[in-house]
């Protein structure tokens, strides 16, 4: 019996020895052939592929969100013509879930993973909180195609963010220009919010109703409320809203519960027709036209513009190469900034790689975070891009659009749903 | 031994005493702060009831399944929430067709009915082999374990569903006979909710009448009494089980229709919450009670729907909340299942008690 219990304690031990040895080690001064670099070196020895990872939601309700932008970057390597300072580009990823648990577990994945140079991602706000410092911890820094909420970008986001850094634009910036949109084009007077509690959505409804009430004046804003992201009766929190008659609901959440709030929004009897819907880009999907059926049509989106005018011919260039590829328009706002994010990381990657005499390549990983943060005037398709020291690298162009049909196969953004403002 | 006067009050229920009282005057405090502002009219809270009414009578109905199972095996059936799933999820592929050909608007009635046919069967179907496959093998077994097969089966039917129809969800096609509402009394109730209650209120009465006046529900009753005396008196208990799933599976099954008219999404999970909430509708109303089901249900429903506007709007906490709590229906959840302790709390054994239970518990 004594035996039996000494074998297990040692077959134990032993696993755990075995595990520790897949633990991110803590990053440290480390010095690799021509390379000195404080939170360590990545190694790529010769004609072996260069990792870069994403992490972006590809699974569940909000898949169209994480694989739009992973088109993006795939069109990036080929753009690349598939190499990188003389080694081939090996392109992995993990889903994120679009939610917390979701991206600590991808984050911890990629972490463990030492051949990674760069990530990509997350997709949705609430994977980014508690999965980038995991990735930072682990050296690698990660540039996010479609996270939004202000706090992530935030002057007071601690050294933890320090390797986050985004080609999306600020809700800041967003929430501003649907407040505007409201009140200048809709001539709306009274608003109410929802929110489902997630960074990117209570961020941005914040962010919507201060600008709002600082447009119409105080009691503008006639509630906001807050769901949770699986909920399916939204029908007590509209007629509680419905008793404050606000002319406009503004619920910028995601696409399961979004398309539950347009649905049941024209059932409520205090509501009816005339009360006016705005989303924003976490809905603007055609799962989102497929989720809300005939009642989205008259509904209001904010979402990257993504017309001619706005991203110049560079992207017509794109979006022939998207329908060669994938046959199809693409299924959200993010691919062009997910190709930026892309070409970011290898224009940084081309700055801080050394090579060896034997044709190894050497990358340092505190280096090439400070590559990538001093991007200055980088032409990219979502405009000229230059980071600020909390990572805010987009050059933000937002646009609202009217949905116009519930067929999900006419989905072609800017004329279906079509653009209206600016 | 002589004990002090002090030593026999223990401190449990002190304690369980001051916490009854203290959650009594935080919901009168909310409430009457909530009515005194006045915010909303009387049609306000009507409304709210009928929503309630609706989602709750979904509760029941797969409520019904949990209870009539615990009541013949002294299980809790874990995988009855993916039972649920299962009907919804494939009677949505015949609803799509039947949308697709023209004939869901043309004969609602009879697609409808169609619909729920393919979705009763469905769910009994999957019920059945999972009662033979995971549970029949251990019915000897210690209670424990096949409690831990009911949640493998849980899991093995969500990842099933996962795995043939993707992680994305499919928008059950709607039915313009359906659209609108009926104006009943002065009330305007949708026309949805409004099927989905007689819906559930019918299937309820014709289980209830099943199990009280059949042949086959007073054999089912007597299973449940007693399985071994039972047996001797020439029932033959394994097809009373079969039809016990079976019978639970089929209510599981038409909720799942129910459910996906007026909540017009499905997808491989959507089965956890809604099973969840019904095992509370279940032990709420007393488990094992056909009739503590249906009650539980209903009261869980209403109270998820009123609760949050009724207690917490009104709910001022000075220097923090001077308004009210704000945003008070994310903690629809925390507000059913704080119910579920209070119940558990005043009575152990449910509103209507555990009625079938009383001998082997």
């Amino acid at each position: 019996m004594r035996h039996v219990r000494l074998l297990v304690a040692l077959f134990v031990a032993l696993l755990l020895a075995g595990g520790s040895y897949f633990v991110p080690s803590a990053p440290a001064a480390q010095t690799m052939g021509p390379v000195t670099d404080a939170i360590g070196v990545v190694k790529i020895n010769k004609g072996q592929p260069i990792t870069i990872a994403y992490w972006l939601v590809i699974a569940g309700p909000d898949a169209t969100l994480g694989v739009d932008s992973r088109r993006g970057i795939e069109i990036a390597i080929d753009d690349a013509k598939g190499t990188l300072v003389g080694h081939p580009i090996r392109l992995i990823g993990e889903d994120s879930a679009c939610n917390a648990e979701g991206g600590t577990t991808a984050a911890t994945k990629l972490a463990a993973n030492k051949a990674i140079v760069a990530a990509i991602g997350s997709s949705c706000s609430s994977e980014a909180r508690p999965g980038a410092p995991i990735l930072w911890k682990a050296g690698i820094v990660t540039v996010s195609p479609s996270n939004t909420a202000p706090v992530l970008t935030a002057p007071d986001r601690g050294p933890d963010y320090g390797g986050y850094m985004r080609t999306a634009h600020n809700d800041q910036v967003q929430g501003k220009v649907a407040a505007e949109f409201a009140t200048r084009v809709l001539k709306v007077k009274k608003a109410a919010t929802i929110h489902d509690g997630s960074p990117y959505a209570e961020g941005l409804a914040n962010v919507f109703a201060d600008v709002f009430t600082r447009l119409n004046g105080a009691g503008s804003v006639t509630s906001r409320e807050a769901i949770s992201p699986t909920d399916t009766d939204m029908r007590p929190v509209l007629t509680k809203i419905a008793a404050a008659k606000p002319e406009l609901i503004y619920f910028p959440v995601f696409i399961a519960a979004g398309g539950f709030i347009a649905r049941q929004a024209k059932e409520v009897s205090g509501l009816g027709a005339a009360v006016k819907l705005m989303s924003a880009d976490g809905t603007f999907s055609p799962d989102f036209v497929k989720a809300a059926g005939d009642s989205v049509v008259g509904m209001y989106n904010s979402s990257p513009d993504l017309s001619p005018q706005a991203l110049g011919p560079g992207y017509t260039v794109f979006l022939n190469k998207h329908k060669k590829k994938y046959g199809g328009n693409p299924l959200s706002a993010f691919h062009p900034h997910a190709y930026d994010a892309a070409n970011l990381i290898f224009a940084a990657i081309r700055k801080v790689a050394k090579k060896d005499a034997q044709g190894n390549t050497y990358i340092g990983r505190q280096a090439l975070r400070d590559a990538l943060f001093a991007t200055k005037g980088f032409k990219g398709l979502t405009g000229t891009l230059t980071c600020n020291q909390y990572g805010d690298c987009a050059d933000p162009k937002i646009a609202v659009y009217q949905h116009t049909t519930a067929d999900v196969t006419k989905w072609n953004p800017g004329t279906s749903p079509k653009k209206i403002y600016p | 031994m002589r004990r002090s006067g002090l030593a026999r009050i223990p401190i449990i229920d002190i304690f369980l005493w001051v916490f009854r009282i203290g959650v009594i005057g935080v919901v009168l405090y909310g409430s009457f702060g909530t009515l005194r502002q006045g915010k909303y009219s009387g049609e306000v809270w009507i409304d709210f009831v009928v929503f309630g009414l609706s989602q709750g009578s979904v509760y029941a109905l797969i409520a019904l399944g949990y209870t009539m199972v615990y009541g013949i095996l002294r299980m809790i059936n874990f995988a009855h929430g993916e039972v649920f799933m299962s009907g919804a999820y494939v009677a949505y592929f015949a609803a799509a067709a039947f949308n697709a050909a023209g004939f869901l608007n043309r004969q609602p009635v009879i697609a409808l009915l169609a619909v729920l046919g393919v979705a009763m069967l469905t769910s009994t179907g999957i019920a059945l082999v999972v009662e033979r496959i995971a549970y029949r093998p251990l019915r000897r077994a210690p209670r424990l374990v096949p409690l831990i097969a009911a949640i493998g089966a849980s899991f093995f039917l969500q990842y099933t569903f996962r795995g043939f129809f993707g992680t994305g969800f499919q928008a059950y096609p709607g039915v313009n006979v359906l659209k609108g509402e009926w104006v009943l009394a002065g009330i305007g109730i949708l026309r949805t909710q409004a099927v989905v209650i007689v819906g559930a209120v019918v299937m309820m009465l014709a289980l209830y009448l099943f199990v009280q006046r059949t042949k086959t529900g007073t054999a089912m009753r007597a299973v449940s009494e007693d399985m071994e005396v039972a047996a001797m008196m020439g029932i033959d208990v394994d097809r009373i089980i079969v039809i016990t799933f079976g019978v639970g599976a089929a209510a599981a099954g038409a909720a799942g229709v129910l459910y996906a008219l007026v909540f017009p999404q499905v997808h491989f999970f959507m089965g956890f919450l809604p099973g969840i909430k019904a095992f509370t509708a279940a032990v709420l109303g007393g488990i094992g009670n056909i009739p503590g089901a249906m009650v539980g249900g209903l009261f869980l429903g209403i109270f998820e729907s009123v609760g949050p506007t009724l207690f917490l709007e009104g709910l001022t906490v000075p220097g923090i909340y001077p308004a009210g709590i704000p945003a008070p229906y994310q903690l629809k959840d925390v507000i059913a299942f704080v119910m579920l302790v209070m119940v558990l709390i005043f009575r152990p054994s449910g509103i209507l008690g555990e009625r079938l239970a009383t001998k082997k518990a």
